[in-house]
Order: C-alpha cells, then sequence, then structure tokens
C-alpha cells in the first residue's frame, strides 16, 4: 500500500495501516457482539422499568457518576503535589506578573549575563 | 557619561513602572505603572536616536546634515498610539470590574483561580 | 492577469484581505446577519486561499522576499542603500508559509463555528472584526522579517485577542480574563520592543536578516535575548507564566479559543525564531536549548496534573493545551540544544524538531476540535460544569464521535494525528534524554486518563431529564467540528506524506540560518 506511507521516527517507523486494520476489526466485533443482543426490549409498564434491589432506581441526574467522583484516589495519593501546586494558581494579577519578572531574572542569568 | 544619562533614566522608569506593578493593589494604579513602562520604553526608544546639535529630519532647507534619526521616531510614534489602544482597552476593563465586583482591587479580582 | 498579481503580491494581500474584511464588517453587518456571515466567510476563504497560494510558492521554489513599497517587490536591496535593506521586509520561508497556512485555516473554522450566536446576537459585527483583526495578527508574526514590525502584530494580536475574551461579559468573570492576558501580554509586548531596541541601537537595522549576520552575542544582546524570550514564552504559555491562560481559555467564546490556540502559537513560533534564526549558533545554545527543554518539561507535567481535578471542561481542556505546548517546546528545544553538533543533529535533533513542528499543527487541530465541542455544549446546555452535564450522548451523536476523535488524537492514540508527532518526539528525545521521553509519555497517559473523564461526565450515563430538550448543534457548528475531525483523522493516517511535504522544510528553514540571512542579504 504505497498511499499510507510508513512513518520514519528515526530510530523506528510505524505504519497507521495496520491500526486501521485493527480498529476496523475491533469495531467489527463490537457490531457483532451487540447484534446478538435482544433488538427489542419488552415495552410494558413494568417489565421495562429498571430496579436497584427491589425499590425504584433513582432518577438519571442522580445515579449519575460526576466528573468529580472520579480520580478522587488519584488526586489524594498526590496530595502533597497538589496542595503547594494549586494554591500558587491563586489567581491574583500581582502574582503572575511576579512569576514572569522571576523568570525573566532566571534567563537573563542563564544567558550568561551575569 | 552624561550622553548615557537617558538611557538610565529610562531604564529608571521601567523599573518604577514594574515596581508600581506588583506593590499596589489598586488596577487604576497597576494600569498606570504599565503607561510608565511604556514611557520608559519610548524614551529608550528616542534616545538610541539622538546625537548631540542635530536637527529634525528634513532635508529640505535643512541647516545641517547632522540629524536625529527619524526612524526610532517613528516607532516611538507607533508606540504611543498602540499604548494609548491597550491604556484605554485595560482601563475600560478595570471599570467592568468595578462595576460588576464592586472593587478595583488586584486581590478581589480572583474569581479564576486553582 | 489578476491571479498574476495575486500570486505575485501574496504576502501583502494575506494580511489586506483580512484587515480591509474586518474593518467593512460593520458596514456590511448593517445590510443584515446573513450578508454579514457571508462576507465574513469570503474573507476568511480568501485569506486561506491566498496563504495557500503562498505556500506552494514557497515550498516549490524556495522563501519570498515582499519588500513593502519598493519597484520590485523580490528585491530586499536597493542598490545606493550600502547593502543594508531599507525597507519592511516580509520574508516568508517555509516556516512562515507552514504557521500562516493553518492559521488562517483555523481562523476559517472559528469564523464557521460563530455563526450560529444563539442568544447573543448584540455586537457580533465587532466580534466578527476583531476576529479578523486577529488573524491579521497572527499572519503578521509570523510572515515579517522585521522586528519592529513583529512587535506591531504581537500587539494586534493581544489587543484583539484580549477584547474577544471579553466579548460574553459573563457578570465581568471574562472581563477579569481579558484583563489578565491584556495585561500581561502589553508587559511582555513592552519588554519585548526594548529588545528590539536594544538591538536597533547596536545593529542600527530592525531587519532579522542583518540583525542576524551581524550578531556580536555582547551584554546587550544578551539581555534583548532574555526580553524575547521570556517575553514570547509567556504568551505562548510556558509553565511556570501559564497562569493567564486558563483564565483566558476558559472564558473567551469557543470558538475564540480554539482561535487564541494559534494566536498563542504564533508567539511560540516567535520563541522559535528568536532562538533559531536572530541569534542561531551565536549563542550558548545548550544553557539556552536546555532552558527550553525544561520549560517545555515543566509545562507537560503541571499542565496536564492542573487538568485532572479541573471541574469546569473548558479549563480542563485550557491546562491540557498548557501541556500540550510543552511538548512543541522538548521536541524543538533537543533541536536547539544540539544545534552545534551536526551529527547529533542529524540523527535525532532534526527528528525531534520536525516532531516539535507537527505537534503545533497538530494541535491546532485537535484542540480546536476539543474547544468546539466544549462550545458546542456550552451552546446547548448552558453550562461548562463536569459535575452538571451527563448522559449527553443519546441527543448529540455527532458531537460526541468529534469528541472522541479529539479526545483520542490528544492523548496520543492512534491512528490519529497526535500519535505521530508524539512517537516523532519520544523516540528522538530518548535518544537525547531517555528520562525527558519518559516523562512525556507519561503525561500522555494521564492526558488520556483525564479526558476519560470528562468523556463519561459528559455523554456517558442515560439520558438526564433536565437536558430532554437538548438537540445536535446547528449544522454550520457541525462542519466547523467536522472539517477539523477530518483533518485530525487524515493527518493521522497519512504523516509521512505531510512530514515530507510540509515539516521537514520548515524545520529545514528553522535550522538553516545561513539561507535566511542570504535571502535577503543575497539579492542585490
Amino acid at each position: 500500500m504505497a498511499l499510507i506511507e510508513t512513518l520514519d521516527t528515526g530510530f523506528g517507523a510505524w505504519n497507521p495501516l495496520l491500526w486501521l486494520v485493527a480498529l476496523v476489526v475491533a469495531l467489527l466485533i463490537a457490531w457483532l457482539i451487540r447484534s446478538r443482543g435482544e433488538s427489542a426490549r419488552p415495552s410494558g409498564a413494568e417489565s421495562a422499568k429498571p430496579y436497584l434491589s427491589g425499590n425504584d432506581a433513582p432518577s438519571a441526574e442522580e445515579t449519575h457518576v460526576g466528573a468529580s467522583n472520579l480520580y478522587w484516589g488519584f488526586t489524594d495519593a498526590l496530595k502533597g503535589y497538589y496542595d503547594r501546586v494549586v494554591p500558587i494558581h491563586s489567581g491574583i494579577l500581582t502574582d503572575y506578573v511576579l512569576w514572569f519578572i522571576g523568570v525573566l531574572a532566571l534567563v537573563i542569568i542563564m544567558a550568561g549575563v551575569l | 557619561m552624561f550622553g548615557d544619562i537617558p538611557f538610565i533614566a529610562a531604564g529608571i522608569l521601567i523599573v518604577i513602572g514594574i515596581v508600581t506593578i506588583v506593590t499596589r493593589h489598586n488596577l487604576i494604579k497597576m494600569v498606570m505603572g504599565l503607561a510608565v513602562v511604556e514611557a520608559g520604553v519610548n524614551l529608550m526608544l528616542v534616545a538610541t536616536g539622538y546625537r548631540d546639535g542635530g536637527v529634525a529630519p528634513i532635508f529640505t532647507n535643512a541647516p545641517s546634515t547632522d540629524m536625529v534619526l527619524p526612524t526610532v521616531q517613528a516607532m516611538t510614534l507607533t508606540n504611543i498610539v498602540i499604548g494609548i489602544a491597550t491604556t484605554a482597552l485595560l482601563l475600560s476593563f478595570v471599570m467592568i470590574i468595578y462595576r460588576k465586583y464592586g472593587s478595583a482591587d488586584v486581590r478581589d479580582m480572583r474569581r479564576l483561580k486553582g | 492577469m489578476i491571479w498574476e498579481f495575486w500570486s505575485a503580491n501574496a504576502p501583502a494581500l494575506l494580511l489586506a484581505i483580512p484587515m480591509l474584511g474586518a474593518f467593512a464588517t460593520p458596514l456590511i453587518g448593517r445590510m443584515g446577519k446573513t450578508p454579514r456571515n457571508l462576507w465574513i466567510l469570503l474573507i476568511t476563504a480568501l485569506t486561506f486561499v491566498t496563504s495557500a497560494v503562498l505556500a506552494v510558492e514557497v515550498y516549490t521554489t524556495g522563501p519570498v522576499i515582499y519588500t513593502f513599497g519598493a519597484a520590485a517587490s523580490s528585491a530586499a536591496l536597493v542598490s545606493d542603500s550600502g547593502g543594508i535593506p531599507v525597507r519592511i521586509i516580509f520574508n516568508v520561508d517555509a516556516m512562515s508559509a507552514f504557521m500562516a497556512l493553518f492559521a488562517s485555516f483555523v481562523g476559517m473554522v472559528a469564523a464557521v463555528f460563530s455563526f450560529p450566536s444563539g442568544k447573543m446576537e448584540s455586537g457580533r459585527d465587532g466580534y466578527f472584526a476583531l476576529l479578523l483583526l486577529l488573524l491579521v495578527g497572527i499572519l503578521g508574526m509570523v510572515c515579517t522579517g522585521d522586528l519592529f514590525n513583529f512587535f506591531v502584530f504581537l500587539e494586534i494580536n493581544s489587543l484583539a485577542g484580549a477584547a474577544l475574551v471579553a466579548y460574553r461579559i459573563d457578570k465581568g468573570v471574562a472581563v477579569e480574563a481579558a484583563l489578565k492576558y491584556a495585561f500581561l501580554s502589553t508587559l511582555a509586548g513592552l519588554l519585548v520592543l526594548y529588545a528590539v531596541a536594544l538591538l536597533y541601537g547596536q545593529y542600527d537595522s530592525l531587519n532579522i536578516a542583518v540583525i542576524a549576520e551581524r550578531m556580536q552575542f555582547g551584554f546587550l544582546d544578551k539581555v534583548a535575548l532574555a526580553l524575547l524570550l521570556t517575553g514570547l514564552a509567556m504568551k505562548a504559555g510556558a509553565v511556570p507564566m501559564h497562569f493567564w491562560t486558563p483564565d483566558t481559555y476558559s472564558m473567551a467564546p469557543s470558538a475564540i479559543t480554539a482561535f487564541l490556540v494559534v494566536a498563542s502559537q504564533a508567539s511560540l513560533y516567535g520563541v522559535f525564531r528568536v532562538a533559531f534564526t536572530l541569534y542561531g549558533l551565536t549563542l550558548n545554545y545548550v544553557t539556552i536549548g536546555w532552558f527550553i527543554i525544561i520549560l517545555g518539561v515543566l509545562s507537560m507535567f503541571v499542565g496536564v496534573s492542573m487538568a485532572i481535578p479541573q471541574k469546569d471542561v473548558k479549563r480542563l481542556m485550557a491546562y491540557h493545551a498548557v501541556s500540550q505546548t510543552g511538548y512543541m517546546l522538548l521536541g524543538v528545544g533537543v533541536g536547539l540544544a544540539v544545534l552545534g553538533d551536526p551529527v547529533m543533529l542529524e540523527s535525532f535533533g532534526l527528528t525531534a524538531m520536525e516532531g516539535g513542528i507537527f505537534h503545533i499543527v497538530n494541535h491546532a487541530m485537535y484542540k480546536g476540535l476539543l474547544f468546539l465541542t466544549a462550545g458546542a455544549i456550552f451552546y446547548q446546555t448552558g453550562t461548562r460544569n463536569l459535575n452538571k452535564l451527563g448522559g449527553l450522548g443519546h441527543s448529540m451523536k455527532w458531537t460526541m464521535l468529534f469528541f472522541v476523535i479529539g479526545a483520542l488524537a490528544i492523548a496520543g492514540i492512534p491512528p490519529f494525528n497526535g500519535f505521530a508527532s508524539k512517537l516523532m518526539i519520544y523516540e528522538s528525545v530518548f535518544a537525547f534524554n531517555p528520562l525527558l521521553s519518559i516523562i512525556a509519555m507519561v503525561v500522555s497517559i494521564l492526558t488520556l486518563a483525564s479526558f476519560v473523564k470528562v468523556f463519561h461526565a459528559i455523554f456517558m450515563g442515560p439520558r438526564q431529564e433536565r437536558y430532554a430538550e437538548v438537540k445536535e448543534v446547528p449544522v454550520p457548528m457541525l462542519a466547523a467540528m467536522g472539517i477539523l475531525a477530518l483533518l485530525t483523522v487524515l493527518m493521522g493516517i497519512f504523516p509521512q506524506q505531510i512530514v515530507d511535504l510540509v515539516i521537514s522544510p520548515a524545520a529545514g528553514a528553522l535550522v538553516d540560518q545561513g539561507s535566511y540571512i542570504a535571502s535577503v542579504m543575497g539579492g542585490l
């Protein structure tokens, strides 16, 4: 396949064609699994209703796992890092200017002026 | 030595402006600090084109050919115009902030943070 | 006849067309909404075609010199000028043409996305005029060969960008973001101008090529270098000067955010142009190269780690923009650190630079796409809070598809475009310093993790009652997202062609300082 060329990365190579084939195969398998499912859900009052341990399921808004519920463990494990980094983003313009001036001073030193 | 005074003055103006920006908390004063920095840069630009006893660079009926450099003067004019635009924009922002937040203190302007 | 005039004056028309368009927009806006939208579409499309014409010329015949006000625009030097270019010169080499090409493209997409205005019809004419002015600023920055001219376009860029950020006042919060952006940009701009004055005072010229040829790298040049690099890196949003980025990107209208990404990249271009072309081998390239690499690594890590706990979808994406900028700084920084060593430059330096430059355009595509999907969601639901969204996959299927494409591309999942450029960066940086490469990969994984969270929070789950009314967004918005998604996929499937065609000439143009100088100084 000359059209889809291998990407030369200097040390290795990568050909998107393989991945395209893999993607198509994966989608095909997904479609196969899906097509084996029950096509029509029984439509009726009682049997179509979702239950949670015999009780009425709470509304969709309440059951949705929101963003702040995810990665709670990650941020908690890195608490020491986040407790330092988040306060730096103070939102105060003065701090922003001070960081800028500080980096400027650092570069002046690094560039070999002093 | 005396020839360097405009350059030193320009540097002092810039430092005064930056110190104003980082030490004052009133947004209007911070914008004024920025205007002082701009004045310093303008002085620096004009000073590079100055020569002792030079005349305005207009060749018609010129009393002498010792002329100051027109390029930097054109640059300064451009920067003055740009400076007016930025200062006006910044001050109008400060005005809206004061109306909506009820304060022109930089420490109160931190609803975006973290 | 017209065609010849057009291609001969492409660099000037590239700025003249959007500038004319910007100032005529309020007039045409009086005729109604549809004529104005057609006008904007025409202007942005013409600008894009002009940049394409220019790019074809640059890539086939070499750098294009355009001297303003000269009898023959291609002659940089006049015979009686003493070997100094006296006029403002646009010096469009492969790198400039590449930046201009995709900048004008993203500008067109951002304009199309803005056509359905929803409830906010007031002040739309000014909005589009400023959008075109922002385009002028970006195109001017990347095409000019004159330092003072560069400063002027930088200021146009900053002012138009800040005014657009404040467009939706939003109880003053958007104005707060705009004030921070405008204040820092102005300060950085003034310091850049101070550096320009220092260079002009020493070398009697504003032309980049002339200064590069005469560069001594004395005391004042070092000060100027520090001022230029820091100011432009701040505008590009490198950590630890990135604090304005999440504020500004999250409060600007989404189409503008997608375009502000490109505006930041124009500053990034400025960093590279200063380091490679203006100073080149005279600066202590190992130190400055490592400085850029450290900025890049910090940006990558701090950006992505700050993104993970965010609750505002656009703020989260803004932190990812900071993180992705780190990849470009890393790739090109490695190239700069080995600039003086031809063997190392040949074996991995150039590939790292190609990866970094390829990432610039990839980032503009997928990050623009992601910001546009965030805008589409905000357009329909009125909220950006991830904790309040959910179940939108049922009603906004196309937006979901585009979001998935953008998210996979930014996380570097094959076969999307983000993977191709990241792979080039990983492998070449690994040869330079394995640790940097490992950090880059970890950051990619964290990026994927954080976009899984966003995807789940917005699209997954059963249909929710509070969003029962939500439909798919209007066609122009879908078209704008669709074309970016298509390009994201295509650039991932045909990476080698793009690298060969566009990217490696751009990397070569950055490295080859001599031919940049010769293109101006050689043509007497």
